[in-house]
């Protein structure tokens, strides 16, 4: 039964959904080149979610799970991690936007405004704990995305991107809520503990299985992976850059949430059938994201691509068994911080009218500013996987969680493409380094914006720092499950 | 006051020391050379405790430093030196020294990322040598890849984006392998411990595989034939100082993996394929050596050279499983690799050098270009002449010393093993001599050599230190022989015995 002291836990989800109604509505008092209030509203926004959430934390990362809102909703250690995790990101998405919205002159409450739906959306996919609201939240946060994708209203590619992002993304909910509908038929329940129980009680039939082959293409479809993963590279290069950083960042790790609440916890049962499956992905979007990202000229693009490679890493960690769903929650934050950094490099060196998203633009960076090409560096590096960056540390995770299963040959396979893509990494170094800039443009852009670039750049080295007990709290958290 | 952490200064202090640079030295190129001088040279006095304080008597580590870093992967940040790695280390701080003075008026453009990236690169090579964590050791070996590339891409001659590239991706590729062997085995172990690794039990199967997935990192490295098509290019692209620390520690750095992960893990492997080490190695020797002969351009002559060195190295290491078997010296085949190893850190660098301060003048590295520098050059001509002698061996020189010592093993254990590696001599005297002769002797072939002017007094220090080191060692090496003897005899008793289960 519904009792008030139920909204508790939830207190995050609630005051995000009123902030986003008010950035909204301060919005239409905010004059179109400025913005930095709404960015500050925002920021502040993300910081007291944080706090509320942080508060029922008094002993370290481990919250018994709590039940709510007729076991629809979960408030668990995993959930909490991966939520401070994306208000965490959401703090450079909204310097970035800012910075991007005053050079393109489109600074409005509503993209702030979208945003934070699409953070309250990408809250619920994390929490949910029944089918209909995972993909309540999944909805919210596509409904946001098509939305922010299609910012630039006059701007063809952007219009393009939306629309083929709309359409397929309508396309792989429908498979989802397909899969997730036979699933009810052949369990009689939403509830992923009640799925659970009754996967193990019965037999396996048709139903289920088919069920499970739907919701795995929904899901693989949202993270981006092959062969569903034609969107990606368009809709990144189409969308407004700032968007791009955001749907390369946070909803990666709503997606995540998504299969580990439904498979781990839902279809833990069927854990071979899905594994296989996963496996199989995870290598076909290692090789054509590594491949196909050697060709690409546009910096969008090729981000999109290596984004494929990278998802394949952390498919790769969900087949490791239970510590895999430690090194692939490791993998996927570090992944996202990297991104976000990466998009932030684009928008820094865009000014107003001109979008920097070519590599061509890199070059010389390192005579423009020696800087904020070692920014790149460190970001691009890491991307790559070379020691002692961040990014080694979770290759290192899951390839180690692999192994330990037993699936050398997929270790193998993953490393030597993991070399062919540190050859697009070291081109872009190579560009920004080795090569005469053919612009002298001053870097334009505000403090705070370099600031923000600059930490999120250095936290590439400067996880390590915390790299023991982010494993640890990724270890604690995932063995809830 | 660092006693107890003495390694860690030595890695850290240049890292940290480069790193300030960067956003410290952007315009200030007479301050940054000051600081990078200042930096590498505590670094080299800081090495000298290393060495005096040194037990040579026994092969337990030393220095040893110990705490977990990272518990969840048993991680950890575990230094500690030995016998073998003691005089690479020394011969790192000691080579960073002389580049940064190399660099002094050579480079113009963006010095502060110059001298940081060789900086960095000096304290990732000793934390190679100085690390007994294998997730360490690989960290440092990959993270090293990085200040290369940027230094032969930056400040590389004319091909030099196809030359970096190239190395790194050769390398690369070799050390992903590795890096699988090494997961697996603390799949097996739990530990990255590389003495719990050396003690770990392996069927015959598993040694094979990871025999060639250490193969894979550390012939590229080193680099054998046929492996070794990056090493020309990188050499002929790089900076001075670039392929001084190319030819004089990285190249190192495989004999040192050997040393350190391929005999005392993989014992029985080792001796299964020594045939196909034993027949590359004497490849690279002559083969290789032929190949010198007929080159063109001086730097090229001098990479194949030290491709044909590092055959000797490679050689001395894996005849040890024959000679074990057959009762030889064995020791003495492993100390002559080591000893070569030190020996053409010294020579390598100073025939680089040499060729740098001909490339400054004239901006050519083509044997044509030259002809009777000595003439005008005649300091020059006689370092020159001398460091020749010594890269092909002569008595009392260091070039000698090892290549002797590898030899007299080799006819231990199989007499046209040893006739092949002789050869050496008369090519390796070939190659060298002939290209002096080309360069040096003779009468003055052109205007540009005619105005040369002789060596500034900087590079007649840093030349004369370099000769008075192969002297040394050359006339001496017992010092040398002695802090490693214990190390490598405990290494060969470690692999005598079989440890298939």
């Amino acid at each position: 039964m519904f009792s008030w002291s139920e909204l508790i836990p939830a207190l995050p989800e609630i005051f995000m959904l009123t902030m986003a109604c008010v950035v909204l509505v301060a919005g239409l008092f905010t004059d179109r080149s400025k913005g930095g209030f709404l960015m500050f509203l925002s920021v502040l926004t993300v910081i007291f979610a944080a706090v509320l959430t942080v508060k029922d934390h008094t002993g370290g990362a481990t919250l018994n799970s709590q039940l709510l809102f007729n076991e629809t909703f979960i408030r668990d250690g995993f959930g909490d991690v991966l939520k401070l995790t994306v208000y965490l990101l959401m703090i450079p998405v909204f310097f970035y936007a800012k910075q991007y919205l005053r050079q393109h002159d489109t600074m409005s409450g509503e993209y702030f405004s979208l945003l934070l739906f699409a953070t309250l959306g990408i809250m619920v996919m994390i929490s949910g704990y029944n089918l209909i609201a995972l993909y309540l939240g999944l909805e919210l946060l596509a409904l946001c995305s098509y939305a922010l994708v299609a910012y630039h209203r006059k701007d063809v590619k952007s219009n393009e991107a939306a629309m083929k992002y709309f359409i397929l993304g309508a396309l792989a909910s429908g498979m989802l809520l397909y899969g997730m509908s036979l699933v009810y038929g052949a369990v009689g329940s939403l509830q992923l503990n009640e799925i659970s129980q009754a996967i193990a009680s019965q037999d396996n039939d048709l139903f289920l299985t088919l069920g499970l082959i739907f919701i795995i293409v929904g899901i693989a479809f949202k993270l981006g992976a092959a062969p569903f993963h034609m969107w990606v590279p368009d809709v990144y290069e189409g969308a407004p850059t700032a968007t791009t950083l955001f749907i390369a960042s946070a909803p990666k790790i709503a997606a995540f949430a998504l299969a580990v609440r439904i498979l781990g916890q839902g279809m833990d049962v069927l854990m071979i059938h899905w594994q296989s499956m996963l496996a199989t992905l995870a290598i076909v979007s290692i090789i054509i994201g590594n491949l196909f990202a050697l060709q690409q000229t546009n910096l969008k693009r090729l981000f999109a691509y290596s984004t494929i490679g990278h998802i394949g890493f952390m498919l790769l960690g969900l087949v490791g068994g239970q510590e895999g769903y430690a090194a692939s929650m490791f993998y996927i934050i570090v992944y996202t911080v990297m991104a976000v950094g990466g998009f932030g490099m684009i928008v820094l060196l865009s000014r107003k009218g001109y979008e920097a998203d070519q590599i061509s633009d890199f070059k010389g960076l390192n005579q423009r500013n020696g800087w904020y090409a070692f920014m790149m560096l460190l970001l691009v590096a890491s991307m790559a996987g070379f020691p002692p960056l961040i990014g080694f540390f979770s290759k290192l995770y899951v390839l180690k969680a692999v192994v330990d299963q037993g699936h050398i040959w997929l270790a193998v396979i993953a490393v030597v493409f993991a070399v062919i893509g540190a050859f697009y990494y070291l081109r872009l170094i190579k560009v920004m380094y080795f090569e005469e800039s053919d612009t002298d443009h001053a870097i334009d852009a505000n403090v705070d914006v370099k600031t923000v670039l600059s930490i999120n750049a250095l936290a590439q080295l400067g996880l390590l720092v915390i790299l023991p007990a982010l494993f640890n709290y990724c270890i604690q958290v995932t063995q809830a499950i | 006051m660092f006693e107890g952490s003495l390694l860690s200064v030595l890695i850290w202090l240049p890292i940290l020391g480069g790193l300030l640079l960067l956003p410290l030295g952007h315009g200030r190129a007479q301050f940054v050379k000051v600081c990078a001088l200042l930096v590498s040279l505590l670094t080299f006095l800081l090495s000298i405790p290393l060495w005096t304080g040194f037990d040579a008597s026994t092969a337990a580590l030393q220095f040893v430093e110990k705490t977990v870093w990272i518990d969840a992967l048993n991680i950890h940040y575990h230094l500690g030196i030995d016998g073998i790695a003691l005089p690479l280390i020394v011969l790192t701080t000691f080579i960073t020294v002389l580049i940064v003075l190399a660099g002094w008026q050579v480079i113009k453009k963006n010095i502060h990322q110059y001298m940081a990236a060789f900086l960095i690169l000096e304290g990732m090579m000793v934390g190679v040598f100085s690390a007994q964590d294998a997730l360490m050791f690989y960290i440092f070996f990959e993270a090293m890849l990085i200040p290369m590339f940027v230094i032969i891409g930056i400040w590389g001659g004319p091909n030099r984006i196809y030359a970096t590239i190239k190395f790194f991706l050769y390398t690369f590729l070799g050390s992903v392998f590795m890096l699988i062997g090494l997961i697996y085995m603390f799949m097996k172990s739990g530990s990255w411990n590389l003495t719990d690794l050396a003690n770990l039990p392996l069927s015959m199967t598993e040694q094979t595989w990871l025999f060639f997935a250490f193969l894979a990192a550390f012939a590229v490295k080193i680099p054998m034939f046929p492996v070794h098509t990056w090493l020309p290019d990188a050499h002929v692209e790089a900076p001075t100082g670039g392929s001084v620390v190319l030819a004089a520690i990285m190249l190192k750095i495989g004999g040192y993996g050997f040393l350190r992960f391929s005999l005392p893990i993989t014992p029985d492997a080792s001796s299964e394929y020594t045939w196909l080490l034993v027949t590359l190695s004497l490849i690279a020797v002559v083969y290789i050596g032929l190949v010198a002969m007929v080159q063109k351009d001086m730097k090229k002559l001098i990479a194949y050279s030290s491709i044909s060195h590092m055959g000797f190295v490679t050689l001395g290491l894996f005849l040890v499983f024959w000679l074990v078997k057959s009762g030889g010296n064995s020791n003495l085949a492993v100390e002559g690799a080591m000893v070569q190893m030190i020996s053409h850190g010294f020579i390598s660098a100073a025939m680089f050098l040499c060729v740098g301060v001909l490339y400054d003048r004239l901006h050519s590295r083509m044997i044509r270009d030259y002809g009777g520098v000595v003439n005008t050059m005649p300091w020059f001509g006689a370092f020159f002449v001398f460091f020749a002698m010594a890269n092909s061996g002569l008595p009392g020189t260091s070039g000698f010393v090892g290549e002797f010592m590898v030899i007299l093993a080799s006819f231990q254990a199989n007499f046209w093993v040893a006739f092949l590696a002789a050869v050496t001599l008369i090519v390796g005297a070939a190659y060298s001599l002939w290209m002096v002769k080309r360069v040096v002797f003779g009468s003055i072939s052109n205007d540009a050599v005619a105005n040369l002017t002789d060596v500034t007094s900087r590079e007649f220090f840093i030349l004369a230190v370099l000769a008075l080191m192969v002297l040394l060692v050359g006339v001496w090496p017992e010092p040398l022989i002695e802090v490693m003897r214990a190390s490598v005899q405990q290494v060969i008793e470690h692999i005598s015995v079989s440890k298939v289960i």
